[in-house]
């Protein structure tokens, strides 16, 4: 598939389908992006798994850290990678040997690696590269507009309540999709 | 409507940002007049104080009604953020002060509205900022001008008064050599005629107190990041490039990525500066933006009549109108804006200073006043009122000769606007 461009109805229904979230490199240091995304996606009420040999043992962001995908112990619906991208190949290689293996690999802003995506793929991995899931969410929820990015998503539909609190927007249910 | 179809400018116009209300349904976007947004917890309040979630703390630095109208002129001018604030010269602060250290320079057109001249000369040396202005039509001028300490270039896409249309491309061009930002004020044009992002500016500002909001009733302005400028270079812009002491440490080019500069714009500048826009005149402005396809269009169509009149007028020594096709800015006006070349111009009345007194004096429909983008038409003698206090020399330079009449051209019925000129005209020529 090109992965110059994603739909949004593709990306949409992948952040509804996965529930839990590997984030391979993710930084214990709350000023770096990869502890945000952790926080948020964790915040969004996803089960998130941080992996860092180096924090193992250790929560980050609340979410406690394991050394490697194969030692995180449930099944992980998505694998997010942030390395750079000549890390990627060899982190997908770790997703294919998990059993079971993960729904979807996505790869952070700035990392993308055609072998890699296409090697997923031939497994009937879905794949997202170069993007970055919180701002994904928060551009298909509406909350990155609150902050004045443009979502470039037009709906004559009520944004969707999270559940929880009321500065948290959803991901649209059914019938925001079109 | 599926995710790949692209909305047309008009449907951006009355839908980008505005969703309804999640608890309410209001289909309107709401005047939310509060100061304060309550946090769901603790953790939610530290994320948002952290920058690490989306959401609303405090007016002053960011508000439900004010963030539809980000993302509706972000959306309209195809950038990826916007900040509003409280007017255009709140903006071009803001931009500014996320730019630039003590001692640095920026590049600047000398036709700017007089009121940007004034801040970028005056005010803006009390920061230690130096504006180095240059002929807009002169591009070798601003490839001449450019030192190691120049920070940005700015233009206003549609000059204000004198209707001059700038070679955005060509200066858009100099600043990538020089490595700089190249800044568009597009107040004067809005996006309905020129979108300066497509011809490679990399920061745009607006007073949407004219044409966005259209109706002279509220005061507002807007930054807007088109995404395309990389900031990581070290040392250079430190606001974005460096770690933020009072973020703990975090870099907001590498956290915020091709929206950084806004967001730089809003939790340093607009944080610690304060010129929040009120809710209530970003709801009055989305209203206004809503028929900015409709209004500028008829904006436009109107000069163009009043123009043509005027150029044919025994009473008139000239008309300076990048839409009459013997003007000197006609061609970059077809390249730039060839829906029309916006609805503010001058003209010169024969008679000189009294001449031009008499006119003002005598208009019926057209307003006497110092504003522009008015669904009204308005007119102003700079000579007697704007441009006082300048000697003869000054005035003339900066346009603003004893003869020289601007007009914003509102939207009206473009023959009684002709009626009003005409008779005030008559009234001229016999005093």
């Amino acid at each position: 598939m090109d992965h110059d461009h994603y739909a949004d109805t593709y990306i949409r229904d992948l952040l509804d389908e996965v529930k839990t979230i590997a984030v391979v490199g993710a930084s214990a240091n709350a000023a770096r992006p990869s502890f945000f995304v952790v926080r948020y996606l964790a915040q969004k009420g996803y089960d998130v798994y941080p992996v860092n040999p180096g924090h193992a043992g250790k929560p980050i962001a609340g979410c406690m850290t394991y050394a490697s995908l194969g030692a995180v112990p449930v099944a992980i619906d998505m694998v997010d990678i942030f390395r750079n991208s000549e890390a990627a190949l060899g982190v997908v290689k770790d997703a294919l040997a998990l059993q079971p293996r993960p729904k979807a690999i996505w790869m952070q802003l700035g990392v993308r690696h055609d072998e890699a995506a296409a090697l997923a793929e031939e497994h009937g991995i879905k794949i997202v590269m170069n993007r970055c899931p919180k701002i994904e969410f928060g551009r298909l929820s509406g909350e990155i507009g609150w902050v004045g990015v443009n979502s470039r998503v037009l709906s004559s539909k009520r944004a969707t309540l999270h559940g929880k609190g009321f500065q948290q927007l959803g991901l649209a249910s059914q019938r925001n999709k079109p | 409507m599926t995710s790949d179809h692209q909305p047309g400018f008009s449907t951006l116009a009355i839908h980008a940002g505005a969703q309804p209300d999640p608890t309410t349904g209001a289909r309107v976007t709401p005047i939310y007049q509060s100061t304060g947004f309550v946090f769901d917890d603790v953790d939610h309040a530290a994320a948002l104080f952290g920058l690490q979630s989306f959401g609303n703390i405090y007016t002053r630095i960011g508000n439900p009604t004010q963030a539809v109208l980000e993302e509706r002129v972000a959306a309209l001018e195809g950038g990826t953020a916007c900040l509003a604030v409280a007017s255009g010269h709140a903006a071009q602060l803001i931009v500014f002060h996320t730019l630039m250290e003590p001692g640095d320079e920026f590049i600047a057109a000398r036709q700017l509205y007089g009121g940007s001249v004034n801040q970028f000369t005056h005010s803006f040396k009390k920061f230690g900022w130096t504006a180095k202005f240059v002929d807009m039509d002169d591009i070798s001028a601003f490839e001449k001008a450019v030192t190691p300490r120049t920070k940005a270039i700015f233009i206003e896409s549609l000059a204000n008064p004198g209707g001059r249309v700038s070679d955005i491309a060509a200066i858009a061009a100099v600043a990538k050599r020089a490595g700089v930002p190249l800044i568009v004020d597009n107040t004067m044009a809005t996006p309905y005629l020129c979108r300066p992002i497509e011809h490679g500016a990399n920061i745009v500002v607006h007073s949407l107190t004219k044409f966005m909001g259209g109706h002279g009733n509220s005061l507002g302005g807007a930054i807007v990041d088109a995404g395309n400028f990389d900031w990581s270079r070290e040392g250079r812009y430190p606001a974005l490039c460096e770690p933020r002491p009072d973020y703990s440490g975090m870099v907001l080019h590498e956290t915020f990525g091709n929206f950084a500069f806004a967001i730089a714009c809003r939790v340093l500048g607009l944080r610690d500066l304060g010129p929040c826009i009120s809710p209530f005149n970003a709801f009055q402005i989305l209203t206004g933006i809503e028929t900015l396809p409709l209004r500028m269009q008829r904006h436009c169509d109107n000069a163009l009549k009043v123009a043509n009149y005027l150029s044919q007028h025994g009473e008139v020594e000239w008309v300076n109108y990048a839409g009459l096709p013997g003007d000197r800015h006609h061609g970059l006006a077809q390249t730039y804006l060839p829906k029309g070349a916006g609805a503010v111009f001058t003209f010169g009345v024969k008679g000189g200073y009294e001449a031009g007194v008499a006119v003002v004096s005598n208009v019926k429909l057209f307003s006497h006043l110092a504003n522009i983008g008015d669904t009204r038409s308005l007119i102003i003698h700079p000579a007697s009122t704007t441009h006082r206090q300048l000697s003869d020399a000054a005035k003339k330079s900066a346009g603003a000769g004893p003869e020289v009449i601007r007009l914003s051209v509102g939207i009206e019925d473009a023959d009684d606007l002709i009626a009003d000129l005409a008779q005030a005209l008559e009234v001229a020529a016999k005093a």
